[in-house]
């Protein structure tokens, strides 16, 4: 087969802003250009000089953090007012920082985002004073010490977790003197704190261990207070040796203003604002999202070593013949080399568009908290009842405006005066997107992470023996065993799997889907080859199953579908990670066909580089209802006696299940062809970062 | 140092196809260039990278200096190289919408290149410096900078140069390379001249993100009104364009000592198979 491939180049910048929603972002554009520079010359200079090998915070390793600072990436989570340079919400930022930077390495990009990590509590949830000095301090080149952070959570000993119910850390009054400020007593012991070799600050959670205080919280712990700073030792962990992690304890003195969020006084006890709860979950509401594009990120960087590697597999023997076939494709030439990487690519797609989602979706809800605020303040609301009255009201409000938008055609949008009131009404839209993001932040946490680390697996093993050495291109197998990190820190995959059940059965989070299902219907009628109608039919598949076992008992009398129930509930959300990551790649690649021509650059690639895309979806759309169909299935009638006795109650699922079987009809010639276009793309001749 | 005189700078620079992509010339619609051209990444050519440190450098040691960058290549192109370039130094942007692939007549260019210097607004010619690059990243012949400097009138031209030390009389001192890794110094009295850079002695200048949000204020503007204009010059052909024949012999070899494999290369040279 000698026919010309569409597909004429790797995909470059210009499509790559347009697809996840920032081609009208310079600043994002130079921080991506900055990232990416320091990720491919020191950040890559230091894996292939062994800098892995070793456990211990080097010399090296402290200067790539020295360049982060001079790229701007350190300064990138901060406000303007801080001394930032982007304006709101940093979420896709921080995404498409930690993209670039895991290309190569994501023990850099966790070193890189860990100091945001320590400051996320106080950005989140601190007082004015608190953002002002530790905001402010953290910006390179003000002058004066530059403020580095480390996060330290519950991590009872001598295990690392993230139980937050269990607070090994703890805090007492020391001295509180009438009319000054009380002086804490803070006793913590870490495991596995990132950052913790330069660290000279910590956010820290503690509970109470005084009955003068009320409850838990986090407090923030200064390398020069009173008292033992003790950094501990180097953990010794399997990967990710680019970042700095530590077993430290501490045995400090430290004003009560260094609770975070402040405190209050009542009946003589010191009562803190914020639980460490609620300020946990504010910090980890965000900072998932991230880990989830640093998995994709090396399903997409093992394309171009991988296609290189094929087709040089046998050049240097003494029979070639440069124009041979042989010589040219080398291992390429067979079929199984191309369409499983043409899958590895498709996944990766799939979880980049899935992570990008996400931080932009915590954007537009980041934007929409403080005008919340204000609202209910407006309103007098501040929490307990009257919020919970207040919240079901909108909720309600909510469910009204998306019933009209699936009804209303778009010239009805345009003048129907009740939409137009509710989708301005930034309560209901907050209610919205916040239901989204309750499931969107653990799915690309979820999915990315797990299937991404057993793409990773596969993309080694398409590299042969050379896959497993140091010697091979692009360092997948270091990018294999990071992928393993990746799924555990931050809360590993069970905790995704617990928030996604507990959050996907949310009526409002429900009728979204349901309309982003219904949008993928009209997206297979203009596109009939980008698998928007296998995806939507096995969402449709999957709304049906979730109903049917949350109202059914199974044959041992219990309800399938259940919070205790893990069985049934954790396969669930490991398949609706794996359905949104569909939904999002076709979005994404509508964007790009709808917004590419605008660009020159773009525009001339589109041609050949549409139908590829396409194809790519129809991949992972095909795997992902394989593995949807496979769960439901095996759920509903894994768990049944009799299915005799329910076969008319299970007439609509099979009627679905066989609609969606018949909408994968021809589609995986896809496969094919990507797999061809893979033979014929041009790639750069040498990998552009040091190996 | 600050020096009390003041320089107009005119840069005159632009992007390159990235020297890692495999560049295969072919004939398209009649005129020679680069297989799937647009699509190729492209960087800043490295000469003009120079060039804008030795500017960045000047226009620090004296007073009001301001720096104009004339870039010649397709708008789309020149807006991605922005997001790095604009965050060096502080420049305004002159761009020119033309092709970058490498197969231009350098006169063409050069006159694209004069015309839009004469035409910034408020530059005296008599005070301004031209840099560039002494040699391209693309398959230039060389001889750009040097046509721009004719059409300008400028006569003055130094090519390789190392560096420049101005002094406070306006006039400046220039080190160029020579033969055999010498230099040369020239004393100049002043401007104008023609600044063809070699690699320059200053570090690349760090990226700050905070002059690129300034400077893309102005520059997105000017790429927007950039003026497209079409560099084919009559009488100018490139009669064939290929590739370089594919020759590879890898062989994989570990721990091997320095000295034998200079022994082995000197005899593969001698051997003659070297071509």
């Amino acid at each position: 087969m000698e026919q010309e491939s569409g597909l004429k180049t790797l995909p470059g910048d210009e499509v790559r802003q347009i697809q996840w929603g920032f081609s009208d972002r310079y600043d994002l554009q130079m921080l991506v250009a900055n990232a990416r520079r320091v990720a491919r010359t020191i950040v890559a200079k230091n894996v292939a000089e062994g800098e892995r090998n070793t456990h211990e915070w080097t010399k090296k390793k402290a200067a790539m953090i020295d360049a982060f600072d001079e790229a701007g990436l350190t300064a990138a989570f901060m406000d303007v007012e801080h001394g930032g340079f982007i304006d709101g919400p940093k979420n896709l930022a921080l995404a498409l920082m930690a993209f670039e930077i895991s290309w190569v390495d994501g023990g850099a990009a966790t070193a890189g985002l860990a100091g945001n990590l320590a400051l996320s509590p106080i950005n989140e949830c601190g007082t004015p004073e608190q953002r002002a000095r530790y905001m402010g301090g953290a910006v390179p080149g003000k002058g004066g010490k530059l403020l580095r952070g480390s996060f330290d959570l519950t991590e009872p000993l001598p295990y690392a977790g993230v139980d937050g119910s269990m607070l090994s850390g703890t805090m007492r009054i020391e001295k509180w003197e009438e009319g000054k400020e009380p002086i804490l007593k803070i006793e913590k012991r870490g495991r596995f704190i990132t950052n913790m070799a330069y660290a000279n600050f910590v956010t820290a959670a503690v509970g109470s261990a005084d009955e003068r205080i009320k409850g838990s919280t986090m407090v923030i712990l200064e390398e020069t207070d009173p008292g033992l700073y003790d950094r501990g030792v180097a953990t010794k962990k399997m990967t990710h040796q680019l970042s700095s992690t530590h077993d430290p304890v501490f045995s400090l003195s430290v004003p009560a203003s260094r609770i975070i969020g402040g405190y209050d006084i009542v009946d003589g006890k010191i009562v803190p604002r914020l639980d460490h709860g609620s300020i946990i979950e504010a910090v980890f509401s965000h900072t998932r999202v991230t880990v989830g594009i640093m998995t994709a990120a090396k399903l997409l960087s093992a394309v171009e070593p991988l296609i290189r590697y094929h087709r040089q597999r046998y050049r240097g023997t003494s029979a070639d013949d440069v124009a041979s076939p042989r010589f040219k494709l080398g291992i390429q030439q067979k079929e199984d080399a191309q369409q499983r990487l043409a899958d590895i690519w498709a996944a990766g797609e799939a979880m980049c568009s899935l992570g990008f989602a996400a931080a932009r979706l915590f954007d537009k809800i980041d934007a929409l908290v403080k005008i919340r605020k204000e609202i209910l303040a407006k309103k007098g609301i501040t929490g307990g009842r009257a919020l919970y009255k207040e919240t079901k009201a909108i909720e309600a409000q909510a469910m009204e405006y998306l019933k009209l938008d699936g009804s209303l055609t778009e010239a009805q949008k345009a003048t129907d005066a009740k939409y137009r009131a509710l989708k301005e009404d930034p309560l209901i839209q907050f209610a919205l997107l916040d239901t989204l993001g309750n499931v969107y932040c653990p799915a690309p946490k979820l999915w990315n992470t797990g299937h991404g680390t057993n793409m990773m697996r596969e993309a080694v093993a398409l590299m042969g023996g050379y896959g497993i050495t140091e010697d091979a291109p692009g360092y997948l197998c270091n990018k294999w065993v990071d992928g393993q990190l990746e799924a555990t820190y931050e809360g590993p995959e069970v905790v995704q799997r617990r928030q996604i059940s507990l959050t996907m059965t949310n009526e409002l989070f429900l009728e979204q889907l349901r309309l982003a299902l219904a949008e993928l219907e009209a997206i297979h009628r203009e596109m009939p080859n980008v698998g928007a109608a296998i995806t939507a039919r096995a969402g449709k598949l999957f709304l049906f199953a979730l109903d049917y076992m949350q109202k059914t008992n199974d044959a041992t009398g219990k309800k399938y579908f259940h919070a205790n129930r893990q069985g049934v509930s954790f396969p669930l959300a490991d398949a609706l990670a794996c359905l949104l990551g569909s939904v999002e790649q076709i979005r994404d690649l509508v964007r790009l066909k709808n917004e590419g021509p605008q660009n020159p650059v773009a525009a001339e690639s589109l041609p050949g580089l549409l139908p590829f895309m396409g194809d790519l979806c129809v991949i992972q759309a095909l795997d992902m209802a394989g593995e949807v169909e496979k769960v439901l299935t095996e759920l509903i009638y894994g768990y049944m006696a009799d299915p005799a006795s329910v076969r008319t109650t299970l007439k609509e699922y099979q009627e679905l299940r066989l609609a969606l079987e018949e909408s994968m009809a021809g589609q995986r010639s896809a496969r094919d062809r990507a797999g061809y276009a893979l033979t014929q793309v041009s790639i750069p001749e040498v990998l552009d970062y040091p190996q | 140092m600050s020096i009390d005189h003041t320089y107009h700078l005119v840069i005159c620079g632009s992007v390159v196809p990235d020297p890692l992509q495999s560049l295969e010339p072919v004939v398209t619609q009649g005129k020679p260039g680069l297989k799937n051209e647009l699509m190729l990444p492209m960087v800043l050519d490295p000469f003009v990278n120079h060039s804008l440190n030795e500017a960045a450098k000047l226009r620090e040691a004296t007073k009001d200096t301001q720096v104009h960058l004339v870039a010649v290549g397709p708008k789309a192109k020149l807006q991605q190289l922005m997001m790095v370039l604009a965050q060096k130094t502080a420049f305004n942007l002159v761009a020119v919408d033309a092709p970058a692939g490498g197969f231009i007549d350098s006169h063409t260019v050069a006159a694209a290149l004069a015309e839009a210097i004469k035409a910034i607004p408020g530059l005296d010619l008599q005070k301004t410096l031209v840099f560039g690059g002494w040699s391209s990243a693309s398959r230039a012949s060389g001889t750009t900078l040097q046509l721009v400097g004719e059409k300008l009138g400028i006569t003055e031209q130094f090519f390789g140069v190392d560096r420049l030390t101005p002094a406070a009389d306006g006039g400046f001192t220039v080190l160029e390379r020579v033969e055999a890794g010498q230099h040369l110094e020239t004393q100049v009295a002043g401007a104008p001249a023609v600044i063809g850079w070699a690699t320059g002695e200053l570090p690349e200048l760090p990226n700050n993100p905070k002059i690129g949000m300034m400077n893309m204020a102005k520059i997105m503007p000017a790429i927007g009104k950039a003026k497209a204009v079409d560099l084919a010059s009559a009488g100018f052909s490139v009669v064939d364009t290929a590739l370089p024949a594919e020759k590879r012999q890898t062989r994989v070899v570990k721990d091997m000592p320095a000295a034998a494999v200079a022994a082995e290369i000197k005899e593969w040279i001698a051997s003659g198979k070297a071509g």
